[in-house]
């Protein structure tokens, strides 16, 4: 790839015009729509900011009885047994089963918190300025959003062995509550994150 | 930029604003962002041909793993196989069959319509013609919908479930379980063949 000019960076806002962020197409500033691919452009979203704290309140209130709800019920001939989130894990570490228990912390606890913090992270620099460098941000910003689809995992789970282990009088799982709840927060913190607008990550550094 | 350039022949980095002269690299090698390592350029010879066969695997391996049991179970003589309509059929009432609803939609239904969108927008660009009505709109539906299908989690969560109940009933998969993982495979190859600035091009020219 050439490049403008040389070695010095040149972004479309500087020499007035506005990219398009679904199709890269370039366009007089001012452009409201992208007339190739009917994506609207702005040059820099700050409504965008908006949108994602948003996405991630809403995340953040469904985490909280994805948490206190169980994920799980599973009815045995002796017993009933509720798991929560982490119920299930510590359930699995009592088993034995570490890789499984290691999974669902990642899956279930580790990636959602995390996502939430980087992704609080990332807005507040984008917002007051940050001396934390771009491509750190950046590298953060695209692990979130590669790494957040995985959290699906664990209700993709609940919904397999919910399905599967209907064994008459013998054994029984369904899903519990907090399976739509994780589910939704998965779903709202994708958006949160979807919503956020790359190219704040590198002015933030200028200004 | 010595002069003002012609607007076409410029390109915008999607995820940081950097401009840049279109210098189209060769098949198989990658225009890259220089400051944010975005890929804003990679053809591919015989791309959409490609693209379409592996499309099309997709769509016969998904259709055939709807119907084939994924898991089975069995325990103390009661016997239970399951394939993804079974899971989404089960649950009859309740706001949790949200959950099952939103596991089909997210490992079949947008997986299939990815595919089949991507078959229609490619089609007609591979054979020279005129691109499709409203071939732009499908291609970014397509793009839209790419994070939320996930097949691979799925087949992830299949082996994540097989050793949960483990000590539970005796667990086996099923060939829908291998399709799968093909599956995962396959869209992933789909996604790297896929040259995004290609076939926004190609709608733009035969337009």
């Amino acid at each position: 790839m050439e490049i403008a000019r040389n070695d010095k960076i040149v972004t479309a806002r500087e020499i007035g015009v506005v990219g398009c962020q679904r199709c890269t197409k370039v366009w007089p500033l001012g452009t409201k729509r992208c007339t190739r691919c009917g994506a609207q452009i702005v040059s820099r979203d700050h409504k965008a900011l908006q949108r994602v704290w948003a996405w991630w309140i809403v995340g953040l209130i469904c985490y909280i009885p994805a948490n206190l709800y169980p994920m799980l019920q599973t009815r045995t001939l002796v017993s009933v047994q509720q798991d929560t989130i982490i119920g299930g894990v510590i359930t699995l570490i009592n088993h034995g089963s570490f890789g499984i228990a290691l999974v669902i912390f990642l899956a279930s606890v580790m990636i959602p918190v995390g996502k939430f913090l980087a992704i609080a992270f990332l807005a507040l620099a984008a917002q007051r300025g940050t001396t934390s460098p771009s491509k750190q941000r950046m590298g953060l910003y695209e692990i979130v959003e590669y790494i957040g689809r995985w959290s699906m995992i664990d209700v993709f789970v609940v919904a397999i062995l919910s399905s599967l282990v209907q064994l008459n009088a013998l054994a029984a799982v369904n899903p519990g509550p907090a399976a739509l709840f994780f589910g939704l927060s998965v779903i709202f913190t994708m958006l949160s994150a979807q919503s956020f607008d790359a190219r704040l990550i590198w002015d933030a550094e200028r200004s | 930029m010595s002069t003002t350039p012609h607007l076409k022949d410029l390109i915008v980095c999607p995820n940081c604003d950097a401009i840049y002269h279109v210098a189209e690299p060769n098949f198989g090698e990658r225009a890259v962002c220089q400051r944010c390592h975005t890929v804003l350029i990679a053809p591919r010879k015989r791309a959409g041909a490609q693209i379409i066969c592996v499309a099309l695997a997709v769509f016969i391996l998904v259709l055939a793993a709807a119907v084939t049991p994924f898991l089975s179970i069995e325990a103390g003589g009661a016997r239970n196989s399951v394939s993804v309509l079974d899971a989404a059929l089960i649950f009859s009432g309740g706001p949790l069959i949200l959950v099952s609803l939103g596991t089909v939609a997210m490992i079949l239904f947008i997986p299939l319509l990815r595919v089949m969108l991507v078959i229609y927008v490619l089609l007609p660009v591979v054979a020279d013609r005129p691109p499709a009505k409203n071939a732009a709109w499908a291609f970014s539906l397509s793009e839209a919908l790419r994070p939320w299908s996930m097949a691979e989690i799925f087949a992830i969560g299949c082996a994540v479930a097989l050793i949960k109940v483990a000590d539970l009933a005796q667990i086996a998969f099923g060939p829908a379980f291998w399709m799968f993982c093909i599956l995962t495979v396959l869209v992933v190859v789909q996604d790297s063949f896929l040259c995004r600035w290609s076939v926004w091009k190609s709608l733009e020219t035969t337009k």
